[in-house]
C-alpha cells in the first residue's frame, strides 16, 4: 500500500522519515536516555559492580525472550516459559548430583519436550497458541510440583559441583550467563536474517496462507520456534539454578509476561511478521534498568516495578500503534 | 474426501461435544461423586462448593463477553487485586463508599482496555496485558505490600451472609447470570457484540457502534472483575493485594471456552460458561477429595482445557 498523496510533499516525508526512525529506534532511544539520567542522577548506577548485576540479571531473561521473539514473529506466544524456566532449575539442581552433562542435558531434554508438545499442538492441530501455552504453563508447574514432592522450594545442588560454575564463574568480570546470552542472541540474530529458517519464520507470521502456497515448512517452522523456547527457556532456569546454587520452584510466577513485554518494547509486532532480536535485547535493557533505578532510588516500594514496567508497556504499544497509522495509511 | 458420509458425522459428533459436552462431563462427575465420594450429598458441601465458584463466575461472566467480541482480557486479576486494596483504604468511610470505589476502579480499567482496543486498536492481549503487569503493583503499592484484616460486620456479610438460606456471594453470582444471559439474547447491545466478534469489519461496515460496543463490554468485564474482587475480600475478611485473584485471567478463560465460547468469537454461552465454572471447581474438588495431590490436579485440568478447545476448534476451523 502507497501512502496517501499529501499537498506538501516534502514536509510529510520528512515527517515519515522522522516517525519512521522513531518507530524503529524508539526503544534504543530510550534506553540511551535512561541510562543516561540514571548515570546522572545516581552516581553509583555506573559503578562496574552496579554494571555487572544489570547484565547478570538481563542475560536470563533475554534468553527466555530469545525464544519467545522467535514465537512471536511466527505469529504465536508462549505463556508457558515461566513455568518451564522453574521447571528447568529445578531439573538442573536434581540432576546434578549425576554431574555436570546430566545437570544440563536433563532440563534441556525436558523442556525442550514441552516446547515440541506446545510446536505439535499449535502447528498439527490449529488450536490456539495462547490456550495451548496456557495449559502446558499449568502442566509444567504441575510436574514441577509433583517431581519435588510437593511444598518443598528448594533443591541444594550438591557442594563443590562443577555445574555451579556455569552460573557464578566469570570472565573480566562479568558472569558466564552473559556471555551465553550474547552469544546465544548474536546466533539467534544471525539465524533470523540470514538463514532460510529465518525466512520461513519471518514468512509464516506475515501470512501463514502464502508462505504454504510458496512452499515453505509452515508447520515445521512452528514446531521448531517452539522447541525453540522451551529448550531457552530451560537453558535459563539451569543457568539460573547453576547461579543460585539450587533449584527453586517458586520463581519465574509471571515472567512470560516479562518476557512478552520486553519482546513487545523491542518492537516485535504480535501480529508477527516482523521483529529483531537487537530490538529484544534493548527491550531486556530497558526493563533490567528500570528495576535497577528504583531499586537505586531505594526509599521506592519494590512494587512500583511492576508499575513502572506496565505504563512503559501501554506508553510503547500505544506510540507504536500511533506511529504505525501515520506512515501506513490505509 | 473419499468417505464424506463419515466426516460429516466426525463433525457432527464434534459439534454435539462442543455444545453439551460440558453438561455431560459436570453431570458425570456430579453422579461419580454421588456414588464414590464421602459426604458430597450434603448441603454444607454444596454451600462450600457454590461459595467457592461464585467470585470465579462473576469474573467469567465478564470474560464470555469479551471473547464473544473475539478479546480476551487478561487484566481481571489485578483488577481483583485492585479491589482488595482500595476497599481497606475507604471502609472507613462506610461499606457501600468503600465498595462503589472498588467498582469504579474496575468500571474505568475496564474502559481504559476497551479504548486501547478499539479506538487505538491494539490487540486485546497486549491492551489487557499493561493492566496485568501494572494493576499489580498499583495495588501492593496502594496496600503497602500488606494484608488488611477487615472488621466492618455489613462488609464481611457480603462474604459470609445468607439470604433465605443462600450465600449472598452465590446468589450475586447467580442473579449475575441470569442478567447476562438476557443481555447476550434478548438485547441490540448482545447481539452488536456478538456480530462483532463474527466479523468486525463487516460490523463497521453494516454502521454497527462497534467501539461504543467494544468499550461496554471491557467496561463491564472490569466492573465484574472489581466486583469479584469485593466477594472474595468479604469473604477472606482481609484485603489481601498479593493474592487476591491470582491466575484468575486462566481460570476464568478457561471456563468460558470449556463451556463453549470459542476464543474466535462470534458467539457466547452464558450457561456454558456457568457450566464451565462448576465442572473445574468439581474437578478441582473430586480430586482434593480423593486425596489426589495438587500437582495431578493442575496436570489433569491442563488436559481438559486442551481436550476441551480440541474439540472446539472443529466449529471454527477456517
Amino acid at each position: 500500500m502507497t501512502a496517501a498523496p499529501t499537498l506538501a510533499g516534502q514536509d510529510s516525508t520528512r515527517r515519515e522519515l522522522m516517525t519512521g526512525v522513531l518507530q524503529k529506534q524508539g526503544a534504543a532511544i530510550a534506553l540511551v536516555l535512561m541510562v543516561a539520567v540514571a548515570w546522572l542522577l545516581f552516581p553509583r548506577f555506573g559503578s562496574l559492580d552496579n554494571l555487572r548485576d544489570i547484565a547478570l540479571q538481563s542475560s536470563f531473561l533475554a534468553i527466555i525472550a530469545l525464544g519467545m521473539t522467535f514465537v512471536i514473529i511466527t505469529g504465536g506466544i508462549d505463556l508457558s516459559v515461566g513455568s518451564v524456566y522453574a521447571l528447568g532449575g529445578v531439573l538442573a539442581a536434581y540432576g546434578a548430583q549425576w554431574g555436570f552433562l546430566v545437570a544440563l542435558l536433563l532440563p534441556l531434554a525436558v523442556c525442550g519436550l514441552i516446547g515440541l508438545i506446545n510446536g505439535l499442538l499449535v502447528a498439527k492441530t490449529g488450536m490456539a497458541p495462547f490456550i495451548v501455552t496456557l495449559a502446558t504453563l499449568l502442566f509444567a508447574r504441575g510436574l514441577l510440583l509433583a517431581i519435588t514432592s510437593e511444598g518443598a522450594t528448594t533443591y541444594k545442588i550438591p557442594e563443590g559441583e562443577v555445574f555451579v560454575e556455569l552460573g557464578r564463574g566469570t570472565l573480566f568480570g562479568f558472569g558466564y550467563p552473559v556471555f551465553i546470552a550474547a552469544a546465544l542472541c548474536l546466533i539467534g540474530g544471525l539465524v533470523l536474517r540470514r538463514t532460510r529458517f529465518g525466512q520461513s519464520v519471518f514468512a509464516t507470521g506475515g501470512s501463514e496462507q502464502s508462505a504454504k502456497l510458496m512452499g515453505l515448512p509452515v508447520a515445521r517452522t512452528k514446531v521448531t520456534v517452539y522447541v525453540m523456547s522451551g529448550v531457552l527457556s530451560g537453558l535459563a532456569g539451569a543457568l539460573t539454578a547453576a547461579y543460585l546454587q539450587s533449584g527453586v520452584t517458586v520463581i519465574g510466577v509471571g515472567l512470560e509476561l516479562d518476557a512478552i513485554s520486553v519482546v513487545v518494547i523491542g518492537g516485535t509486532l504480535l501480529t508477527g511478521g516482523m521483529g529483531t532480536i537487537l530490538g529484544t535485547v534493548i527491550g531486556v535493557g530497558i526493563r533490567t534498568v528500570i528495576q535497577n533505578v528504583i531499586n537505586q532510588i531505594g526509599t521506592l516500594d519494590s512494587n512500583y516495578q511492576s508499575v513502572v514496567s506496565g505504563a512503559f508497556l501501554l506508553v510503547v504499544v500505544v506510540l507504536q500503534r500511533s506511529l504505525a497509522r501515520t506512515t501506513t495509511r490505509r | 474426501m473419499t468417505d464424506t458420509a463419515k466426516t460429516v458425522d466426525r463433525t457432527r459428533v464434534a459439534r454435539w461435544l462442543q455444545e453439551y459436552g460440558v453438561y455431560v462431563a459436570v453431570v458425570a462427575l456430579v453422579l461419580f461423586n454421588i456414588a464414590f465420594t464421602a459426604n458430597f450429598l450434603t448441603v454444607g458441601n454444596f454451600r462450600t462448593q457454590l461459595i467457592q465458584a461464585a467470585p470465579v463466575l462473576v469474573v467469567a461472566l465478564g470474560m464470555a463477553l469479551v471473547i464473544g467480541t473475539e478479546g480476551v482480557d487478561l487484566s481481571v486479576g489485578a483488577v481483583m487485586a485492585l479491589s482488595a486494596a482500595l476497599i481497606p483504604l475507604y471502609l472507613g468511610a462506610g461499606t457501600l463508599p468503600a465498595v462503589a470505589i472498588a467498582l469504579a476502579a474496575g468500571l474505568a480499567a475496564g474502559a481504559l482496555n476497551g479504548v486501547l482496543v478499539a479506538k487505538v486498536g491494539i490487540q486485546p492481549i497486549v491492551a489487557t496485558l499493561a493492566l496485568l503487569v501494572g494493576g499489580r503493583g498499583l495495588a501492593l503499592v496502594l496496600a503497602d505490600g500488606q494484608l488488611v484484616q477487615l472488621h466492618d460486620p455489613a462488609f464481611l456479610a457480603l462474604g459470609t451472609g445468607e439470604l433465605l438460606g443462600i450465600p449472598v456471594s452465590v446468589l450475586i453470582a447467580a442473579v449475575l447470570a441470569v442478567l447476562m444471559a438476557a443481555l447476550v439474547g434478548k438485547t441490540a447491545f448482545g447481539r452488536r457484540l456478538v456480530a462483532i466478534g463474527g466479523n468486525r469489519r463487516a460490523s463497521v461496515l453494516a454502521g454497527l457502534p462497534v467501539n461504543r460496543v467494544l468499550i461496554g463490554v471491557y467496561a463491564i468485564c472490569g466492573l465484574l472483575a472489581a466486583l469479584a474482587g469485593v466477594l472474595s475480600t468479604a469473604r477472606l475478611g482481609a484485603g489481601d493485594p498479593a493474592d487476591a485473584g491470582l491466575l484468575m485471567e486462566l481460570s476464568a478463560i478457561t471456563a468460558v471456552v470449556v463451556g463453549g465460547t470459542p476464543l474466535t468469537g462470534g458467539r457466547v454461552r452464558i450457561l456454558g460458561t456457568v457450566m464451565g465454572v462448576l465442572l473445574m471447581q468439581l474437578v478441582r474438588a473430586t480430586l482434593i477429595k480423593h486425596n489426589l495431590p495438587d500437582s495431578t490436579a493442575q496436570m489433569i485440568q491442563a488436559a481438559i482445557i486442551v481436550g476441551a478447545v480440541y474439540v472446539a476448534r472443529e466449529r471454527s476451523s477456517r
